[in-house]
């Protein structure tokens, strides 16, 4: 039991310095109800989903003022790291955000989150609201771990209309197409994409979509099921062989290397006209709506889903991205905070006006029904896009840093933003990415 | 910090023998020295010698993490990226704050308005520098295509080869005032008499300044090379948040290696093994600077004056 003490010290240690360097970013909401040290308390992201995520919970506390919630909230960097510390440390909050996948594995190996199993037996109505696909993403070994709590976000190619019609181009249906472009809006004076290259994920999307159209879905799978050198699959290599030639040729925009996402320049980027495209989730639809103006609901920004490849082998309907967001319900949490959660999880998500709230900022709930409130809504196409992908798609894959082990994550991370830069060619990252395949 | 304080409490207690307080007064430094110190550092000793991803139990791992914290290129980086840090910073510091700090000790108080201003940035936490330089420093919303002036359109961030020049200049930006305070209070100890004697024999200014200034700023100019020096090992917020190490590993300083290892590839016996590095390395420079101040450090440089 020596090993207990010292790993609470540690963890101690690791939550003090990080309470020094995250303390100042947490906002909380204003607090509605009774709200005390005792409720039970929810982690959330800033962005798209703040306000819907606000709105519910300032509605359940008003009509459960003996089972209110503490919400608060952070930006998606800082939060990914926070929650991990906070939840090693024994200081998580009940309502853990997350993206499922491996980190979600790491979260259940080492036994600090609920099995939700039991509870969604006895609710029928909580699981049959689900997209079936979506929801599969909360298990980990067949037990139910994680709920999805807001929108589905596939990864989507945007454009700018007008810059697209002062170039007189199409949107890219091929890579071919895609390449061809880039001299065209580069001698009209436009970067071709916008990226947020400093955050690294962003990278990942090209990554994963070039390697879906490319080899199919299998080439990932095999990677995600740890297998030796699957990394060598020749799809992965050529993938990252065509996204150095796109830097090569001066597709991304200057000084992409230096955009964080959490600020949203890269969206500011394709929506002041200074970009003609970027490769970005579906929740940047939220984000760009809130931020410039009348650009989305003039009809100006486009959509459309990744070009496919000549000869690969992937299905053009393949999607790559987050299924949703989860909850999941943190083990150490007293009981009248998990009863609080459950509660809430049953009664106070995706109430009509919840899922009113998602679909009017521009967000596709992962709930079943939904298709006439879409079609009623002013986001009509962008909606009724994002849903058909999510839901007619045969292969719905989750965005790779999130499916894998934290290690392997951050690993493929910074080897991607080697070969953005051109430190690296293909092979090396191959090599460093097969060594890091747990034996 | 710490060397300096020891020297202090040294002579202190060298006068204190005799008739001095109890030994019990220094227990509750010692007492915050052991919690928040040495138990920290016995704690992340013993964690470079596990294996540990922040959630599950602690492995022992004998040197698995120092191995591959060795074998890997990119501690080797990381420690060349900190030397160039530590070096540019001190040569680029040193001699502005020195200027400075004998400027703005003058009487005059046109100096003295001018050294208020020149404290400013001091005021600022490093996080609110950083985001500031980081919206000015942008290739596409900032300063250059604000001004309309093609010069400072620069990639100043996501290039490679100027971003090391630019994380200098920031951190010279911000701690240059601190630096200007140290030696303006070290220029106004100098006894006038020195001075006046030096006028006396015909020396001008600049040989005033060579002669007497100069050497009687050695004790000042050890410590603020100290700070400096030592200090360089701690740029992390800053850099953090002007460039999270980035672009690739061009500023991925030891102490952001140490950071980014930890916590977002959760490697905690790999992040405590360069956390031990880095204390190492501290301590041997710090030693070694006040080592070049010679060994009798207590003398007084005012004597006769």
């Amino acid at each position: 039991m020596k090993f207990l003490r010292l790993r609470t010290a540690g963890t101690a240690l690791t939550a003090g310095a990080l309470a020094l360097s995250l303390a100042a970013c947490g906002s909380s909401g204003p607090a509605g109800g009774s709200v005390s040290a005792d409720s039970a308390s929810m982690w959330g992201l800033t962005g798209g989903n703040q306000a819907s995520l606000q709105n519910s919970v300032d509605a359940w506390n008003s009509a459960h003022s003996d089972q209110s919630i503490k919400v608060e909230f952070f930006a998606n960097d800082a939060y990914k790291t926070k929650v991990r510390t906070a939840i090693g440390a024994g200081q998580g909050p009940t309502f853990i955000y997350g993206w499922g996948g491996g980190v979600l594995k790491s979260y259940v190996d080492s036994g600090q989150v609920e099995d939700l199993s039991g509870f969604l037996e006895k609710n029928p109505q909580v699981r049959d609201r689900y997209l079936p696909a979506v929801l599969k993403n909360g298990e980990i070994d067949g037990k139910a771990y994680a709920i999805p709590n807001n929108n589905a976000q596939p990864v989507v190619l945007y454009y700018n209309k007008e810059v697209f019609e002062k170039v007189g181009a199409q949107p890219p249906k091929t890579w071919d197409e895609l390449m061809a472009l880039v001299p065209k809006f580069k001698a009209a004076g436009f970067a071709p994409f916008s990226l947020a290259g400093q955050s690294k994920w962003p990278n990942l999307m090209w990554l994963e979509y070039l390697v879906e159209r490319i080899g199919g879905p299998e080439v990932f799978a095999n990677i995600a099921a740890n297998k030796p050198n699957a990394w060598s699959d020749p799809a992965v290599t050529e993938a990252l062989t065509k996204i150095q030639e796109l830097v090569d040729a001066g597709g991304f925009i200057n000084g992409f290397s230096s955009i964080a996402a959490d600020s949203s320049a890269d969206q500011a980027l394709l929506y002041t006209g200074k970009a003609a495209m970027i490769l970005q989730g579906g929740w940047i639809y939220q984000g760009m709506k809130k931020d410039a103006g009348n650009f989305v609901s003039s009809g100006k920004l486009g959509f459309t889903s990744f070009p496919t490849v000549s000869g690969g082998k992937g299905d053009p309907g393949n999607v790559v991205g987050n299924p949703s967001n989860f909850w999941s319900l943190s083990a150490k949490a007293t009981d009248a905070q998990k009863e609080a959660a459950l509660n809430y999880i049953k009664d106070g998500m995706f109430t009509e006006k919840n899922t009113q709230d998602l679909i009017d900022s521009g967000a596709v709930p992962v709930v079943k029904g939904i298709e006439s409130k879409l079609e009623a809504s002013p986001d009509k196409d962008f909606l009724t896009f994002a849903y058909g992908l999510a839901k007619d798609a045969p292969t719905f894959t989750m965005s790779w840093d999130q499916a894998l082990s934290p290690a392997q994550g951050d690993a493929m991370l910074s080897n991607l933003d080697q070969i953005f830069l051109k430190k690296v060619t293909p092979q090396q990252f191959v090599d460093t990415m097969n060594a890091t395949v747990e034996k | 910090m710490a060397s300096i304080t020891t020297t202090s409490r040294r002579t202190l207690s060298r006068q204190s023998l005799s008739k001095g307080p109890s030994g019990w007064l220094v227990a509750p430094a010692l007492v915050f020295f052991l919690v928040f110190a040495v138990i920290p550092l016995a704690g992340v000793l013993f964690l470079s010698f596990t294996s540990w991803d922040g959630l599950g139990e602690i492995r022992l791992d004998g040197v698995g993490s120092w191995a591959s914290v060795l074998t890997d290129p990119v501690t080797g980086n990381a420690l060349l990226v900190t030397a160039k840090i530590i070096v540019y910073s001190f040569v680029v510091q040193a001699p502005i704050s020195l200027l400075l700090g004998v400027f703005t000790s003058g009487a005059q108080k046109y100096r003295a308005a001018l050294a208020v201003l020149y404290f400013v940035p001091l005021l600022l936490s490093s996080a609110a520098v950083a985001i500031a330089f980081k919206a000015l420093l942008d290739p596409n919303f900032g300063m250059g295509p604000g001004l309309g002036i093609p010069a400072l359109a620069q990639d100043w961030l996501g290039n490679s080869d100027l971003v090391l020049f630019v994380v200098v200049f920031v951190i010279a930006w911000q701690f240059v005032p601190f630096h200007t305070l140290i030696y303006q209070g070290g220029v106004r100890q100098i006894p006038a008499s020195l001075y006046e004697a030096a006028q006396i024999d015909g020396a001008g200014r600049i040989k005033q300044f060579f002669h007497v200034t100069l050497p009687q700023l050695k004790y000042t100019m050890i410590t603020s090379s100290t700070l400096m020096v030592v200090g360089s090992l701690a740029y992390f917020d800053l850099v953090f948040v002007l460039t999270a190490g980035g672009p690739g590993y061009s500023t991925r300083l030891l102490p952001l290696h140490m950071y980014l290892t930890g916590f977002k590839a959760n490697d905690m016996g790999a992040a405590s093994a360069l956390g031990v590095i880095l204390v190492v390395i501290g301590l041997v420079l710090a030693l070694f600077l006040q080592r070049l101040g010679g060994r009798n450090r207590s003398a007084s440089q005012l004597e006769g004056a």
